[in-house]
C-alpha cells in the first residue's frame, strides 16, 4: 500500500483486515512521519517508538500509565502516570496503542496551543497560523496524517475549535457520555473527552469504543455509544437512503451564531453547508438561543472556579515544581477562579453564573423543542496567525463564544470540515441534544458523504 | 459558675467511620497502625485526573447517625469542595457539605453534674473525608496518605451548652451512640473521635450571642476538654472584667501548664470558599423508604435501653449506667438475667455481683456468671484465686504431705485436701481444690 497515513480509522481496519497492511507496515508507516514532521509541527510532546498496534495520539493531559505526561506544563516535567485513563484502558482492549502525547495549551487553557509551556503545535496547513487550542497537538497529528485518530478534551471548545481550524473532524460527546477518570481535569462539570478524527464514521466507532458507566467517573452512567442498527452502515457512502434520512431532520439555525464578530468568509462558507443540508432534503428552520451573549462571561467564571480547586493539588510539595512555574494564562484563571469563590462575591460572581448556565440551557431546551440539531460556526475566524492574540486574553476568550454555550449545557457538538476562507479550513458545528450524538453524527456523516472537504489534505511535502 | 457571666459553648464532633472501604475510593479505610502510605491510590492520592466516586456505606451509616439522633434526613444533598491549603490535603481541598448536609435539626438530651437535663439542638451531620497525617522528625516531614479519604462525619450542634459538664455528658452520650450503632470505634486517643468547642461568655440576661467565641481544637480527651473549658471561661471573663474584649480565635490544651494557649487568630482565618463539587451528583435520597429501612435497622440506642433496664428490671441509676454503658454489656446483662431466672436469681443481683466483682465480660459467659452467684448464695468457694491462695497456704504448711505424695504416696493427697476443707470450714469447692492442687503439684 502506497498511501497508508492518509487512510482514515475504518480504512485502516478494513485493510488490517484484508490482510492488504500489516500493523509493522502501519507502524512504521506513522514513525517515519511523525519523525520528519514533528520538527516543524511541534505536534508530539512524547513520541512512543514501540506502538505496535493501531497508532493512536493522545492529548497530553490524559494519563497513561508509565508514559510521561506533562499537560502542557513545566509543573507536571518528568511526571509519569501510575495508572491508565479509563478511555486508555478502553482503547487498548480495541487493538490500539499509543503513538505519542500531543501538545496543548498549559492545562487545556487556550484556543491557539500558545499556552503550551512546550512551544506552540503549528497548523499544517500553513505554519505561521495557530492550530487552534487546547487539543491543538491532536488535531495537528490528525491534519497532517502522524495518528490514525487522537483524543482530545474539550470543557469550552477545546476538541472542536482545532478540529475546525486544522480542517479535520473533531467530537465532543455529552457531559456523562465518556468517562473522564485519568484526564487532568480543568473544569470538572464541563470537561469531556472526544476523538479527533479523518472522518466522521471514524468519529462514530471511536466514540463506541470509548464511551459508557463504569469508568469511577460519578457523573459518567451513560450506556456505551452504539450507533442504532437500522442506521447502521447507511452513511459509509452517499446513497438515496441519505437523502431520506436527513429528510426527517429539522435543522436550527440560531441566528445569535452569525452576528457581529463572524468573518464574512467564514459566514459564507457555514451558509453554503447550510444551503447544502436543506438541498439534502432537511428543513432549515430559525432558531433562537438568546442567552448566547452571556455564554462566554458566564463560563469564565464557572470554569475558572473549578480551575482554582483542580490545580490547588499543584502546590510544590509532591508534584516536584513550584507554582512560579504555572504560566500567565493559568495564573489568571486561578486568580479569577479564586477570586469568584471568595467569601463576599461568590453570589455576584458564581451564583449568578450558574443562574446565567441555567437560562443558557433552557434556550437550547426550547430551541430543540424546533428542531434536532443546531449548526453554525464552530469559530468567528479561521487559523490567525501565532502572536496574534495571545496579548490581548479576551479577544482570544472570544473566539470560543460558538462553541462554549454547548459546553455549559453539556449537549454533544461535532466539528466537521466544510470547506476554505482565506485558504484555510473552516468547521462546520453541529450542536444535538443531550446524549443524541447518534443523530448530529448521522447529520455530520451524510454531509461529509456529499462533500469532499474530508480528501482535502495540508502539502506538507515542502 | 460566676455570679454575673454565663458559659454559651457549641460543640463540633469529627468521628471516623469503620466502613470497611474509604469514603470516595475501594482504598481500605483499616488505616490504624499500617505502614505508610500502602493504603493509597491515584483518588486519595490526589493523581492528576482521578475522581471521587461515593461509598454507599458510609452514606448509610452516616444517616444511621442522623436517625440515632433525631435529625431530619434532607431528601436533596451534595457534597461541596472545602478549598485550603495544607500538606496533609491530597487534592488541595477536602469534599464535604455545607450547603446541603446529609442530615439536620436533631437533638440530644444532656445531663448536668447535678442531673438537671436540657436538650441540646444538633444543627447538623454532615459527610466528609479525613486528610491524611503529618509527622514531624527533626526539621523535616513526613506525610501519610492512609487516613487520607477515610470517611469522617461531622456533628455541630447549636450553641446550646452552659457547663462543661453538660459537654462531657454530651460526648460520652455520642460516643456510646458510635459504639452501639457500630459505626465507629470511637476512640478518643487513636483519633476516632475529635472534639472541638466554641467557648464564650455573656453577661446573665443577654439574650444574643456573644460577638466572639474561642475554639478549643486538637484536645484528645474528654477530661482535657472539660479542664480546658473550665480554664477558658476562667480566662475569658478575666479578661472581660478588666474590661478588655474578647476576639475570635482558635487556641490548643496544655496538659503540662493546665492552661489553653493561642494557635491562631481571627487575622489568620480562612475562606474556604466553598462551591458544589463538580465530580459528584447530587445525592437524591428517597427520604421515606431509606429512612424507613434505616430506622428499622437501628438498634435499641442507649436512651431508650436505659428506660427499659428501669422498666424491666427495676435496676438504679448508678447499675443502669454500667449495664447499658455498651452494647456488650448489656447484652450480656441481660442473657445473664434470662439465665438466672432459673436458678431465681434476681437481676438486680446480677447486676451488682458484675459491679462488685468487676465482671470482665470477656472472660467469662452468663451461663458461668450465674453458677458463680449461685455458689456464692450458698456460701461455696468457687473464685479460682482465692482457692489458690489457701492451697498455697497449706502446701507451705504441710511440707511433709507434699514430700510423701512426690514420693508416690496418693493417701497424703486426702491429707492435703482435708487441711484445705478444713481451713475453708468446708465451703471449698472440692473438684475446683483438685484441679489446682494437681496443677500446683505436679509443675
Amino acid at each position: 500500500m502506497t498511501d497508508i497515513t492518509s487512510l482514515t480509522l475504518t480504512q485502516t481496519l478494513a485493510a488490517l483486515k484484508d490482510k492488504k497492511l500489516s500493523k509493522e507496515e502501519l507502524n512504521k508507516a506513522y514513525l517515519e512521519r511523525i519523525k520528519k514532521l514533528n520538527p516543524s509541527l511541534n505536534a508530539f510532546l512524547f513520541v512512543n517508538e514501540d506502538s505496535g498496534e493501531i497508532p493512536v495520539a493522545i492529548k497530553d493531559l490524559i494519563s497513561v500509565k508509565d508514559m510521561p505526561m506533562t499537560c502542557g506544563s513545566k509543573i507536571l516535567e518528568n511526571y509519569i502516570p501510575p495508572y491508565n485513563a479509563t478511555v486508555i484502558d478502553r482503547l487498548a482492549s480495541q487493538g490500539v496503542s499509543f503513538c505519542g502525547k500531543t501538545n496543548l495549551d498549559e492545562f487545556a487553557m487556550g484556543s491557539s496551543g500558545e499556552n503550551s509551556a512546550y512551544g506552540p503545535a503549528k497548523n499544517p496547513w500553513n505554519l505561521v497560523k495557530v492550530p487552534g487550542g487546547s487539543s491543538s497537538g491532536s488535531a495537528v497529528a490528525v491534519a497532517a496524517d502522524m495518528a490514525v485518530f487522537a483524543l482530545g478534551t474539550d470543557t469550552g471548545g477545546s476538541i472542536r475549535q482545532p478540529a475546525s481550524l486544522c480542517g479535520v473532524v473533531g467530537l465532543k460527546p455529552s457531559y456523562g457520555r465518556v468517562s473522564r477518570y485519568g484526564a487532568q481535569a480543568m473544569a470538572s462539570s464541563l470537561d469531556q473527552i472526544g476523538p479527533i478524527t479523518k472522518s466522521v464514521a471514524d468519529a462514530r466507532l471511536v466514540l463506541e469504543w470509548i464511551s459508557g458507566g463504569g469508568g469511577h467517573d460519578s457523573n459518567c452512567h451513560a450506556k456505551p455509544f452504539v450507533t442504532l442498527s437500522e442506521t447502521k452502515g447507511i452513511y459509509s457512502s452517499a446513497s438515496p437512503q441519505n437523502d431520506r434520512m436527513l429528510k426527517e431532520i429539522k435543522v436550527g439555525v440560531p441566528k445569535e451564531y452569525f452576528g457581529k464578530g463572524l468573518d464574512s468568509e467564514v459566514e459564507k462558507v457555514i451558509r453554503d453547508a447550510i444551503k447544502k443540508l436543506g438541498d439534502l432534503g432537511a428543513e432549515i428552520v430559525e432558531v433562537a438561543l438568546p442567552h448566547t451573549e452571556y455564554a462566554v462571561a458566564a463560563y469564565y467564571i464557572i470554569m475558572a472556579s473549578e480551575v482554582s480547586a483542580n490545580l490547588a493539588r499543584y502546590d510544590g510539595i509532591r508534584f516536584g515544581k513550584n507554582r512560579d512555574q504555572f504560566g500567565d494564562e493559568a495564573k489568571r484563571r486561578i486568580m479569577l477562579g479564586t477570586f469568584s469563590l471568595s467569601s463576599g462575591y461568590y453570589d455576584a460572581y458564581f451564583t449568578k453564573a450558574a443562574r446565567v448556565r441555567t437560562l443558557i440551557k433552557k434556550d437550547f431546551d426550547i430551541a430543540f423543542e424546533k428542531c434536532d440539531v443546531i449548526v453554525g460556526p464552530v469559530s468567528p475566524t479561521v487559523a490567525w496567525n501565532l502572536g496574534g492574540k495571545i496579548n490581548d486574553p479576551l479577544t482570544m476568550y472570544l473566539s470560543d463564544a460558538y462553541t462554549i454555550p454547548g459546553s455549559l449545557t453539556g449537549i454533544p457538538g461535532l466539528s466537521v470540515p466544510c470547506g476554505f476562507a482565506d485558504g484555510m479550513p473552516v468547521g462546520l458545528q453541529i450542536l444535538g441534544k443531550h446524549m443524541d450524538e447518534e443523530t448530529v453524527l448521522n447529520v455530520g456523516e451524510i454531509y461529509e458523504n456529499v462533500t469532499d472537504w474530508k480528501d482535502k489534505k495540508p502539502n506538507m511535502s515542502s | 459558675m460566676n455570679k454575673v457571666y454565663e458559659t454559651v459553648i457549641g460543640i463540633e464532633v469529627h468521628v471516623e467511620l469503620n466502613t470497611k472501604t474509604k469514603m470516595f475510593c475501594r482504598c481500605s479505610a483499616d488505616y490504624f497502625g499500617k505502614k505508610p502510605n500502602t493504603h493509597t491510590c491515584p483518588v486519595c492520592l490526589g493523581i492528576p485526573g482521578a475522581l471521587p466516586y461515593i461509598n454507599e456505606e458510609a452514606i448509610k451509616k452516616c444517616m444511621r447517625i442522623g436517625l440515632a439522633l433525631n435529625c431530619s434526613v434532607n431528601e436533596q444533598s451534595y457534597f461541596e469542595r472545602k478549598n485550603y491549603f495544607y500538606p496533609d490535603l491530597a487534592k488541595g481541598y477536602q469534599i464535604s457539605q455545607l450547603v446541603k448536609p446529609l442530615n439536620i435539626n436533631g437533638q440530644l438530651e444532656v445531663e448536668d453534674e447535678s442531673g438537671v437535663t436540657s436538650i441540646i439542638r444538633i444543627n447538623r451531620v454532615h459527610q466528609e473525608e479525613d486528610t491524611g497525617k503529618l509527622t514531624h522528625v527533626g526539621s523535616e516531614t513526613l506525610i501519610d496518605f492512609n487516613r487520607s479519604g477515610v470517611p469522617l462525619v461531622e456533628i455541630v450542634t447549636e450553641p446550646d451548652f452552659h457547663s462543661s459538664a453538660q459537654v462531657k455528658d454530651y460526648a460520652k452520650k455520642l460516643q456510646q451512640i458510635f459504639r452501639y450503632l457500630g459505626v465507629s470505634n470511637a476512640d478518643m486517643e487513636r483519633g476516632d473521635m475529635r472534639l472541638e468547642a466554641n467557648v464564650s461568655v455573656r453577661p446573665v440576661g443577654q439574650k444574643e450571642l456573644p460577638p466572639y467565641r474561642v475554639e478549643l481544637k486538637n484536645i484528645n480527651s474528654f477530661r482535657f476538654m472539660q479542664a480546658a473549658i473550665e480554664y477558658e471561661i476562667k480566662r475569658q471573663i478575666w479578661v472581660l472584667e478588666r474590661g478588655e474584649t474578647l476576639t475570635q480565635e482558635t487556641r490548643g490544651w496544655n496538659e503540662t501548664k493546665k492552661e489553653t494557649y493561642l494557635q491562631r487568630s481571627k487575622e489568620e482565618a480562612h475562606d474556604y470558599r466553598y462551591f458544589p463539587e463538580p465530580d459528584l451528583p447530587e445525592l437524591k435520597i428517597d427520604t421515606l423508604q431509606l429512612r424507613e429501612l434505616l430506622r428499622k435497622q437501628l438498634p435499641e440506642l442507649p436512651a431508650q435501653k436505659v428506660k427499659r433496664f428501669f422498666d424491666e428490671y427495676g435496676l438504679n441509676k448508678a447499675q443502669i449506667a454500667m449495664m447499658a454503658d455498651s452494647k456488650e454489656m448489656a447484652e450480656f446483662f441481660e442473657e445473664a438475667v434470662k439465665v438466672g431466672s432459673k436458678y431465681k436469681v434476681e437481676s438486680i443481683k446480677v447486676a451488682n455481683f458484675i459491679i462488685n466483682k468487676k465482671v470482665n465480660i470477656e472472660d467469662i459467659n452468663p451461663e458461668q456468671l450465674i453458677k458463680d452467684i449461685v455458689n456464692q448464695n450458698t456460701g461455696m468457694i468457687s473464685d479460682e484465686k482465692e482457692l489458690e491462695k489457701v492451697v498455697k497456704e497449706v502446701i507451705d504448711e504441710n511440707s511433709k504431705a507434699v514430700e510423701d505424695f512426690k514420693a508416690g504416696k496418693e493417701v497424703a493427697l486426702q491429707v492435703i485436701i482435708g487441711s484445705v476443707m478444713k481451713k475453708t470450714k468446708g465451703k471449698a469447692e472440692i473438684k475446683k481444690v483438685k484441679e489446682i492442687l494437681e496443677g500446683v503439684l505436679k509443675s
